[in-house]
């Protein structure tokens, strides 16, 4: 975001800003997770428009002190807000090591918190600080509040009967209490919160009510150095209408939910293994049973696919659903399931890797894996999701397309998706098109591999229907018959005909449009996936500089929209920013023939917007 | 469940698919397939209720060959597969169809798992001690120095005991036969269709090929009687051609001994009795073997329990839920107005 060039102050002297980011860090035990999400929550009700992004590390609790063991939550919230923000204008670093982390973001001018009592010779020994940073000047570009957070929340929980430890833990709240005082933002939905969470412990819940309100009044009460801490955000001009916030994993969990319902069809099974950062879509899905659905915490990835293969076999609607290294593991299966052409959705959030990796951290690397990764000729249609609620959207774009053609579909997500939260106006759940899934029951002219002469889909025929029992299986099928067959002729004609039903997919899905820009021009950005949000705010700040370029953004990853190639032929250059070393402007490349261009991040952290800028302006020569 | 359909005449060519067999002339398979075929015709079963799962293999050729419902999948994966049938549609009969190797080595973990989940399934286990369909190597319940082309000097793992396997991951039903043993084999086939929850059923099958005669020691007509411990809940467990041999606890030593009845004051009251439903017999039978002991066959253990699919499915809306609005779940939690 471009920083305003004058000051505005509100009538009570507040800086009036567009929008401002803020980050808490701490320790992974210190529930930085826990403040960053209830701020957003109080953030989303006070009509900003927001968007989030957790980052913490892979161990449970890290060593505590540790700068590896950091988690923190970052949030921009503003009038119109696409990504969580390159630069800090606050950072509440609760301990060395957060501070040390996470400095380096913090703008030059931005004010930091910092817990006074966490700055022992200890961890600052452990944060690899060799003085005390508040008592020298390397904090001089920087506002640094200096409070003893630690002391004051034990002093507000006093008398409350908490242990020390627990009443030490409290102080997240007085943090959140702090950032709520200093936008102005209301207290009750985090205390409503506190309430039900911890409804069987009421002393832990007025502890940490007290320890929030600790945290505001310390705000309010003029203990704050000089004036202007606080800031006035404009809110967000949003569409009318009722909203709430939502992960890229609920809004996943609803667009099954969705699809289901607009399939007509009765089960939802879904097969699953616990995979960071795939598992929170398993423990959702868990809580649907009065919605048709029965969720299976498999032994391993492959007994995960197998059963929801199984599932579709029956009649069910199976959903699969891992990262990378457990789709790997899952990859003869789907092979079996492109073979034998039954209904599947895989979903697929991305990690950083190879192997294990950085299971914490997103990448957008398994694209090729997706669109590629499979012994054989083995073409399933790939598709993904852009923001978190566009999640929605994807996930009923995937059962429609496993459905109607017959085939696994691969959804792409990414661990920074499935975790990070945006306001969302709430869709008419009920309204979604329908596309009815017709089970075979006449046995007239029937055997398994019959095909739908459009679709080429074959007909779905469920166990438990008389007249039309059949066997299938992994060995090639006769396409006249469905018989195992060996015919050279066959095969050949088989893996054509599997190829085709995949590719004709492309006349069944929107023309690609441009998200923002002209049709034609200087240069284009394509991006997929998660990157939309800073592709999209930088396209639109150089469009606001005058450049002539483009956003298109692409949900259909294989087969591509029939348009693609022609729209992107309209522009001089081609730029693909991707977190990945490259794939997707290979797939450009091989498939259109155009000179495309990577701009590629692997750091496990999203694009910032000036990273998009600059790639551009220095390639535009501006 | 399956409900019979309205025929008393069914034969086991009824439920013969239209396909050609294409297994090893000789092979126990076609035993096991025509055994297979008679329990269903004399249960009268329903084929559009009938599903046959298997993996990879000579056995896993099975479901091809009846006229049910079939699924031949991957190697090893049959059980994860019939488990999510299962949960799609309870009603459906779903025997799983394995061997050796695709059911205690490439499938051993999905094995494990559907036997202690108690999945309502008949699991038939093809025990053939080879990899036929790979051209003979040893397989996890080989003998020790089984020589094959991939062990030229003699296996060196230690086998696994496909029933005492059943028995530690917790299955509810563990039963053996024989491939040739015809009416033992029906008799074993129609009481693992009739338990609710996970039926294992290990089937000793001979390997005309690149095994002949591996269980020759208990399965030869000769030795039969005297090798072959045929078990009957509430009857001791006497073998032998004369009927007068027995199996006798040794209190002090805490295991099992071959008695000869009225022999050293030996009465059939010394001998053990078979219940169904103890686990720790069922463990000492699965131990005997020869030449010592004679082969325990028929139902080793049955005890039954609550069944996977019924628990994982309670609470689980019918129909997709069709009556339960979708916009309520959207509208969970925190939401907030805009207005105009």
């Amino acid at each position: 975001m471009a920083s305003p060039t004058v000051t505005q102050r509100d009538v009570g002297g507040r800086e009036i800003r567009d929008s401002v980011v803020i980050r808490f860090a701490g320790d992974s035990g210190d529930g930085m997770q826990l403040a960053g999400s209830q701020f957003a929550q109080e953030t989303a009700m006070a009509g900003s428009d927001l968007a989030t992004f957790p980052d913490y590390p892979a161990e449970i609790r890290a060593p505590a002190g540790s700068t590896f063991g950091v988690s923190a939550f970052q949030i921009q919230f503003g009038s119109d807000v696409m990504t969580p923000g390159d630069e800090l204008d606050v950072l509440v670093a609760m301990n060395p090591a957060a501070l040390k982390v996470t400095i380096p973001d913090l703008r030059i001018g931005g004010t930091v918190v910092v817990d006074t009592s966490a700055f022992t010779e200890r961890n600052l020994s452990k944060a690899g600080f060799e003085e005390n940073p508040l008592e020298g000047d390397t904090l001089a570009p920087y506002q640094v509040l200096k409070i003893d957070i630690t002391k004051r929340t034990l002093d507000a929980v006093e008398g409350l009967g908490l242990t020390q430890k627990e009443a030490q833990r409290c102080k997240n709240m007085w943090s959140l209490g702090l950032m709520l005082w200093m936008y102005s933002h209301d207290r009750t939905a985090t205390i409503d919160w506190l309430k039900g969470k911890f409804a069987a412990r009421p002393a832990i819940a007025e502890a940490n009510t007290a320890a929030l309100n600790a945290g505001h009044a310390f705000g309010e009460t003029a203990e704050m150095p000089g004036h202007g801490m606080g800031y006035t955000v404009a809110a967000a001009d949003l569409e009318p209408g009722l909203y709430r916030t939502v992960t890229g994993t609920e809004a996943l969990a609803w667009g099954l939910l969705a699809g289901l319902r607009a399939a007509g069809l009765d089960r939802l099974m879904f097969g699953s293994y616990p995979i960071t950062p795939a598992s929170p879509l398993l423990h959702v899905l868990a809580h649907f049973k009065p919605y048709g659905v029965v969720t299976f915490q498999a032994e391993d990835e492959i007994a995960a696919i197998c059963s929801a293969i199984g599932a579709s076999y029956a009649g069910a609607l199976g959903v699969t659903s891992s990262s990378g290294p457990g789709i790997a593991l899952k990859t003869e299966a789907l092979g079996l399931a492109i073979g034998i052409e039954l209904p599947l959705v895989v979903i697929n959030s991305q990690r950083a890797g190879p192997a294990t990796g950085m299971p914490t951290k997103a990448e957008q690397s398994d694209l090729f894996q997706a669109v590629y990764g499979r012994n054989a000729d083995a073409p399933l249609p790939v598709i993904a999701a852009a923001t978190p609620s566009d999640s929605f959207a994807v996930a009923i774009e995937a059962v429609r397309l496993a459905t109607k053609y017959m085939t696994p579909v691969m959804l792409l997500t990414d661990g920074y998706l499935s975790s990070a939260a945006e306001p969302w106006l709430i869709p008419d759940a009920e309204a979604v098109e329908p596309f009815p899934v017709t089970f075979r029951t006449d046995p007239k002219g029937f055997h398994p591999f019959v095909r739908d002469p459009k679709t080429l889909a074959r007909a779905w025929a469920v166990p438990g229907t008389p007249g039309l029992e059949h066997r299938i299986g992994g060995l090639e099928r006769s396409y006249d018959s469905g018989h195992i067959s060996y015919d050279p002729e066959n095969h050949q004609k088989m893996t054509e005909v599997r190829a085709a039903k995949v590719a004709r997919i492309a006349d069944d899905i929107p023309l690609q449009d441009v998200a923002v820009g002209e049709e034609r021009g200087a240069m284009v950005l394509v991006g997929w996936g998660s990157t939309f949000g800073p592709i999209h705010q930088a396209v639109r700040l150089l469009l606001a500089e005058g450049c002539q370029v483009s956003h298109v953004h692409v949900r259909y990853l294989s087969p591509f929209p029939r348009n693609l190639g022609e729209l992107l032929k309209g522009f001089d250059r081609i730029l693909v920013p991707e977190m990945n070393t490259g794939q997707l402007v290979t797939v450009l490349r091989s498939t259109f023939l155009l000179p495309a261009e990577g701009l590629n991040k692997v750091t496990g952290k999203p694009f910032k917007v000036s990273e998009i800028v600059d790639a551009v302006r220095s390639r535009l020569e501006m | 469940m399956t409900t019979a359909v309205a025929s008393d005449r069914l034969s086991p060519k009824d439920y013969a698919s239209d396909q050609e067999v294409r297994w090893c002339p000789g092979c126990g398979d076609y035993a096991i397939l025509k055994a297979m075929q008679k329990t269903f015709a004399d249960l009268a079963l329903a084929p559009e209720k009938t599903v046959f799962i298997s993996g990879i293999g000579c056995a896993a050729r099975f479901p091809y060959y009846m006229a049910t419902y079939g699924f031949h999948t991957i190697h090893g994966r049959g059980p994860a597969i019939a488990t999510g049938v299962k949960l799609a549609n309870p009603d459906l009969d779903v025997w799983v169809i394995t061997g050796d190797g695709d059911g205690l080595s490439i499938g051993g973990n999905h094995m494990l798992h559907v036997l202690r989940r108690n999945v309502d399934l008949q699991i038939i286990l093809f025990n053939n001690e080879i990899y036929g369909l790979t051209k003979g190597q040893y397989s996890p319940t080989s003998r020790r120095g089984t020589r094959s082309p991939s062990t030229p000097e003699g296996s060196i793992d230690n086998p696994v005991s496909p029933g005492a396997f059943a028995l530690g991951a917790g299955a509810r039903f563990v039963a053996r036969s024989i491939d040739t043993l015809q009416p033992h084999l029906i008799g074993v086939l129609k009481r693992a269709h009739a338990h609710r929850g996970a039926s294992f059923v290990e089937i000793f099958q001979n390997c005309l090929v690149f095994n002949d005669g591996t269980f020759s020691a208990f399965t030869d007509r000769k030795v039969a009687g005297d090798m072959q411990l045929h078990l009957e809940h509430g009857k001791p467990l006497v073998f032998g051609k004369e009927r007068n041999r027995g199996i006798r606890l040794n209190r002090q030593e805490l295991r099992v001994e071959v008695v000869t009845i009225a022999e050293n004051g030996v009465t059939e009251g010394d001998i053990l009795v078979h219940d169904e439903t103890n686990r720790i017999l069922a463990a000492v039978l699965m131990e005997l073997e020869p030449p010592e002991f004679p082969v325990a066959l028929g139902v080793v253990y049955c005890d039954p329990a609550p069944t996977y699919e019924n628990e994982a499915l309670v609470g689980v809306a019918e129909g997709g839920a069709a009556g339960v609005g979708l916009n309520a779940v959207l509208r969970t939690g925190r939401t907030w107005a805009v207005e105009a």
